[in-house]
């Protein structure tokens, strides 16, 4: 079932068609992974979803509601939630004060204090640092705290921007593995990655994505393995 | 003695006036010019007040009504509209809504200043140094309102997300914060600062006009910006600051006639040291 359908998408700056038309979908449990070079219009399609910037045009549904004119804060109460490219954690903030931000759609104390914990026993690093000011967290662990603080809302879909972007091979690796767990527990992801190999190897399902438009879809196996894809994405 | 409390006292009523510039310019990240207006409605709201029913009490909850109100309104039907627009055509509307309120208070009170009793605690003296019961009970006011803030900023999850839209509005909305109720909020907050800082002002100086709220208004922004625009402790130190130092200028003869000019000097100094002020943070710039 999808749980996620963007149909004919289209996302202008000005003059300039960022995004011409761009249709696809996300099922319930899937990792589904974007990718495409620089400048083709990945995070614009993850910031248009959200309405952080306007559509110029299609629709957006999630669980079989329209959202294309749902404000963000909206569409997490929704169960949508958006770990940002740049990860955009409150710096001037704490780790714990960060984590609370993320369950802002929560009401229970309890239960927000329950999922602190596990997130804490799940990243012993967060909870070491967690009266630290964010800002000093390296990019890794800032990226970390990013996905902890999108998963805090208890998300059915979780849209991640770049979340490789600028981060050491190791904790590459701590990002996707920390994916892939979030996806076996039961929430969907939409992947945005310009490291194709990486989100290709997760991914059920991806689509590639040129210069605002999808040239290509097949899942992650099939397009790892794809001559095109590989000169193109993967380095030859 | 006496010098440094009157400074104090002073200095607090600029800080509660700073903390609306500065909490406005954090969240909604604009400078509301007519801040200093709020404070002028709020003495003629107490004018009124006092001559219909003569109650102190009820007169300063009127303030506070009245500009918590206004400040909620002008945001809505002013700024709200060009929330996107260019920093410069916001910063013109605030200074036209600036003067709108003064042409309308004008229009209702007259231009000529007006005397306004609100309450006259007389002084006490404590051994050879007299003061006005009045200038403590500003100071003391205005120390529990900052602290109450400064809790409510830091300990409520409505404070926190203040805290987080004035950092990064967009992820402060992926959160789940609906950021113009945010926005609403925090000039709601501000006026209400603003109206206590009106019934401070009248009981210092118990008249008003309508541009009474302009001199203490660009005082307190001065004193924002010296602290650091966009951060509350900021506002308080840098309110506080200008405060004592205008009163001890005052007191030193020589000083006195440039007291406004060494207030001013010092804004010029510091945004020549520290352009982002006493306890300003140098923002990452975003991409």
């Amino acid at each position: 079932m999808a749980l996620l359908t963007v149909e004919d998408l289209q996302v202008r700056y000005g003059l300039i068609q960022a995004i011409r038309g761009v249709s696809f979908e996300v099922n319930e449990g899937e990792v589904v992974a974007l990718i495409g070079a620089n400048g083709a219009g990945k995070t614009t399609i993850m910031h248009s979803i959200c309405n952080l910037i306007p559509k110029a045009g299609g629709k957006v549904t999630f669980m079989d509601k329209d959202i294309t004119n749902t404000p963000a804060h909206k569409l997490t109460y929704m169960g949508v939630a958006q770990v940002p490219e740049g990860r955009r954690i409150f710096q001037e903030l704490t780790v714990a004060e960060n984590l609370r931000l993320g369950a802002y759609t929560r009401k229970s104390k309890a239960e927000i204090n329950a999922s602190m914990e596990e997130m804490y026993e799940r990243f012993p690093i967060l909870k070491e640092r967690s009266k630290q000011i964010a800002g000093t967290l390296s990019g890794g662990e800032q990226q970390m705290l990013a996905t902890t603080r999108a998963l805090m809302s208890r998300p059915k879909l979780l849209l991640m921007d770049e979340p490789s972007m600028g981060l050491s091979p190791l904790f590459v690796n701590i990002i996707f593995d920390m994916i892939k767990k979030v996806n076996e527990e039961g929430t969907t992801v939409l992947l945005v990655e310009q490291n194709a190999k990486k989100a290709l190897s997760i991914a059920n399902r991806a689509y590639v994505l040129e210069i605002g438009k999808m040239v290509k879809t097949g899942t992650g196996k099939e397009l790892l393995e794809d001559d095109s894809i590989r000169k193109a994405y993967l380095g030859g | 003695m006496s010098t440094l409390i009157d400074g104090l006292s002073l200095g607090s009523i600029y800080a509660l006036i700073a903390l609306g510039y500065t909490m406005v310019y954090g969240i909604a990240k604009m400078l509301n010019f007519a801040h200093g207006d709020i404070i002028m409605v709020g003495t003629y709201a107490i004018l009124t007040t006092m001559a219909l029913c003569g109650f102190p009490a009820v007169a300063i909850v009127m303030a506070v009504i009245v500009c918590t109100i206004l400040g909620i309104v002008v945001e809505k039907v002013a700024y709200k509209p060009l929330r996107g627009a260019s920093p410069l055509a916001v910063l013109i509307t605030a200074i036209g809504v600036s003067y709108l309120l003064q042409s309308i208070a004008q229009l209702i009170y007259g231009a000529k200043p007006q005397p306004v009793t609100l309450i006259n605690f007389g002084h006490v003296t404590f051994g050879s140094t007299t003061l006005n019961i009045s200038t403590l009970v500003t100071l003391g006011v205005a120390a529990v309102i900052m602290a109450g803030l400064t809790v409510f900023i830091k300990k409520t999850k409505t404070g926190r997300a203040m805290l987080a839209v004035s950092e990064d509005r967009g992820a402060a909305e992926l959160m789940g914060i609906p950021v113009n109720k945010v926005i609403t909020l925090t000039f709601g907050i501000g006026s209400a600062l603003a109206a206590a800082a009106s019934v401070f002002y009248l009981l210092q100086i118990p008249a008003t006009s309508p541009t009474v709220g302009s001199l203490p208004g660009i005082k307190a922004f001065t004193a924002a910006v010296i602290g650091g625009i966009g951060s509350i402790p900021g506002a308080m130190i840098g309110g506080i600051l200008l405060g004592v130092i205008e009163k001890v200028c005052m007191s030193i003869p020589a000083l006195n006639p440039y007291t406004t000019a060494i207030e001013f000097s010092l804004l010029i100094v510091i945004l020549l040291v520290k352009p982002t002020g006493l306890l300003g943070k140098k923002r990452r710039e975003k991409v």
